[in-house]
């Protein structure tokens, strides 16, 4: 069947089956608030309970560029990506503390990038997760392929609950949320971290 | 044979080595994943419940809300197409693929995808497609078939895996340890991804009031898989549908956690059209095929509560028959207590040659216990026993019930029976040669009769 004549069956089918029916089930009138997770969301403070919960998943809450500078030291990985938009706040510190930073993501050298700083568009606290957004994210790529991903975060960005973030989605064609580092077990079920995506995922408060 | 049915077989056929990996697959986290649910919810069950009424509401309208969400796709950027058969779908993605010249893509995993040998017929016309899912990846490498809906490779160890990235030519050297493994997988994929000039998903939800395409995994690849590439094409069952936006956290906060324990999974990407113009990478044309592929049978039948299913593989990690017989042995895209559902329902025609899966479980409601969208299952296994009674489709039970019909339904001949079962504790019966007998016993130890005693007690207690 071409597309049409498999629509209109489909359709049709959908109809036939649904037409048999007694009754139908109403769409259920719920309050969001039967979704929240009252253990994960103990406290009051926004950044605190976001720290809490993105720590569970092995995220790493930072809140100063020397802080950050310091990890990238430590770990030796002294060459990456930063927005330009964020490049005077904490690009231009890291390079004064010694790191590479470069303003423009080359996608023929993927593999050069080491770290990739982009903007988080917001956070949830009650799952530890970051928001990145394509209209506001500076390059996909940038916060995917380094094997540090830091997404810098505004504290009046940081949602309360999931269903929260969700009531804010807006236009955007692509939202992403990051909880924690790329991660599988498909090997015996061992959690190795760092698959496709950054093996280390930091949100940098500003 | 007496006594057996083809999932016995399977599980008697495979490897200890197999059977340990999936018996220890399907076990692990288990109970982590019952007890994260109930740790961060009062009453888990309520939001099940929930989840279970949102689901039927749109399947009792699922008309309106497809076509709503066609509407809100199309008005997003997306093109919306209908596949209403399996090889529809095939050659709608095929056509869209030719438009766009694509000869080269990666696709992240999709059970729809599976359910219609979408690589092999890729791979038949020209297209390179490969899998980025890690376990997916390594059972396109060995030609094999998942075996889990979560855990596609449950049933293979890293000893396995290791030599077929040698033979593969992935890694140059021998290497078993899961994260090198995982290191080689990394390298090796993301070159693809770079390459590549489609990527193909499928979706866990689609909302209906926008349009907007949920997908959840834990490795990023289909972030990646659509990240450098022009074109994204989303295979999506019909029955993916929800109303709102606003659902999502009901079906999000259940799926990650029965899933995997995880109360999100890492990436959860909200995909509402093609990229914004001001973003650089990511696909300039989205592409969604809504398949039916047999879904709307299932609709009609007295079993349509199996497509409220969300496949996070609950169901199979708790069930005593998938952890004896592995995936495999459902001979189908979906093993399982849901494949044994769903499996023979989707085979249409070709019902009978899975009518005995129905009967592979002790129907001890596990999984209905798990399933975070309430699916009654072992109500619906009865339902296909049933249908498979009627249309005259005999597949062994595991052991003939109709002499224990004419005994249950007799008082006196059960009490008879009963005072004569004590007889069996004296009577040789293990050297006994008789081969049905002596088939049950190969596989059961049998207890010492107590027949008669509790009926004994119960009328002298009266007496007193």
């Amino acid at each position: 069947m071409n597309d049409s004549e498999s629509r209109t069956s489909i359709f049709a089918k959908i109809e036939t089956a649904n037409a048999a029916l007694k009754t139908r089930a109403p769409l259920p009138d719920y309050d969001v608030a039967i979704t929240h997770s009252p253990g994960k969301l103990e406290g009051s403070d926004l950044w605190e309970i976001f720290c809490r919960n993105f720590k569970a998943v092995n995220g790493k809450p930072m809140s100063s560029v020397d802080e950050l500078a310091g990890f990238l030291k430590s770990t030796h990985q002294l060459h990456g990506y930063c927005d330009p938009a964020l490049f005077d706040a904490i690009g231009s510190p890291l390079a004064a503390a010694g790191l590479t930073v470069e303003t423009t993501y080359d996608r023929s050298r993927y593999d050069d990038y080491q770290f990739g700083i982009t903007r988080a568009t917001g956070a949830i606290a009650e799952s530890g997760t970051v928001i990145l957004d394509d209209e506001r994210t500076s390059h996909r790529l940038a916060a995917l392929s380094p094997w540090v991903h830091v997404a810098v975060l505004q504290r009046a960005e940081i949602h309360r609950a999931i269903s929260d973030a969700i009531a804010v989605f807006g236009a955007s064609p692509n939202i992403i949320w990051c909880t924690g580092p790329s991660k599988t077990a498909d090997v015996e079920g061992i959690l190795i971290e760092g698959v496709h995506g950054p093996g280390e995922q930091i949100a940098l408060l500003v | 044979m007496i006594g057996t049915q083809l999932i016995d077989e399977y599980a008697r056929a495979i490897s200890d080595e197999k059977q340990a990996a999936v018996i220890d697959g399907s076990s692990k986290g288990t109970e982590h994943r019952y007890h994260v649910l109930h740790k961060d919810y009062q009453d888990p069950d309520a939001l099940r419940k929930l989840a279970a009424s949102i689901k039927d509401h749109t399947l009792h309208h699922l008309g309106d809300y497809l076509a709503k969400a066609e509407q809100a796709l199309v008005a997003r950027g997306a093109k919306v197409h209908f596949a209403a058969t399996g090889e529809d779908a095939r050659q709608t993605i095929l056509s869209i693929l030719q438009s766009h010249g694509v000869t080269r893509l990666t696709k992240s995993k999709s059970m729809a995808a599976e359910e219609i040998h979408l690589n092999p017929f890729l791979i038949e016309n020209g297209v390179e497609c490969l899998e980025s899912d890690l376990g997916e990846f390594i059972i396109q490498l060995d030609n094999d078939e998942p075996s889990h809906i979560v855990k596609p490779i449950i049933h293979k160890n890293r000893r396995e895996i290791a030599r077929t990235f040698l033979r593969e030519g992935i890694a140059a050297d021998y290497n078993d340890d899961p994260e090198t493994i995982t290191r080689r997988a990394r390298v090796h994929l993301r070159a693809k991804y770079m390459e590549a000039q489609a990527g193909i998903t499928g979706a866990n939800f689609v909302c209906a009031d926008t349009g907007r395409l949920t997908l959840v995994t834990n490795e990023g690849n289909s972030r990646f898989g659509m990240a450098p590439v022009p074109v994204h094409i989303a295979l999506v069952g019909i029955e993916k549908i929800i109303p709102r936006e606003q659902d999502l956290a009901v079906f999000l906060n259940l799926l990650g956690r029965s899933a995997t324990g995880q109360q999100l999974t890492v990436y959860t990407e909200f995909i509402h059209g093609p990229r914004s113009a001001n973003q650089p990478d990511g696909p300039e044309h989205m592409h969604v095929v809504f398949m039916d592929n047999g879904r709307t049978d299932v609709l009609a039948s007295n079993c349509k509560e199996i497509l409220r299913c969300i496949r996070c593989g609950a169901c199979q990690n708790v069930c005593p028959v998938y952890r004896q017989a592995s995936g495999h042995a459902y001979r189908s895209t979906y093993g399982g207590p849901v494949g044994a559902v769903l499996s023979p329902l989707l085979f249409g025609d070709r019902f009978p040659e899975l009518a005995d899966l129905p009967k592979a479980s002790s129907l001890c409601g596990a999984c209905n216990e798990v399933c975070p969208v309430d699916i009654p299952i072992p109500d619906l296994l009865l339902r296909l026993r049933d249908k498979a009674h009627h249309a005259h489709i005999h597949s062994p039970a595991a052991i003939p019930m109709s002499p224990f019909g004419t005994l249950a339904t007799s008082p006196s001949l059960w009490r008879t029976a009963m005072t004569m079962s004590k007889a069996m504790n004296h009577l040789p019966i293990q050297v006994a040669p008789i081969k049905p007998l002596q088939d049950w016993l190969g596989q059961r130890t049998l207890p010492e009769s107590h027949g008669g005693d509790f009926r004994k007690w119960y009328k002298s207690r009266r007496k007193t």
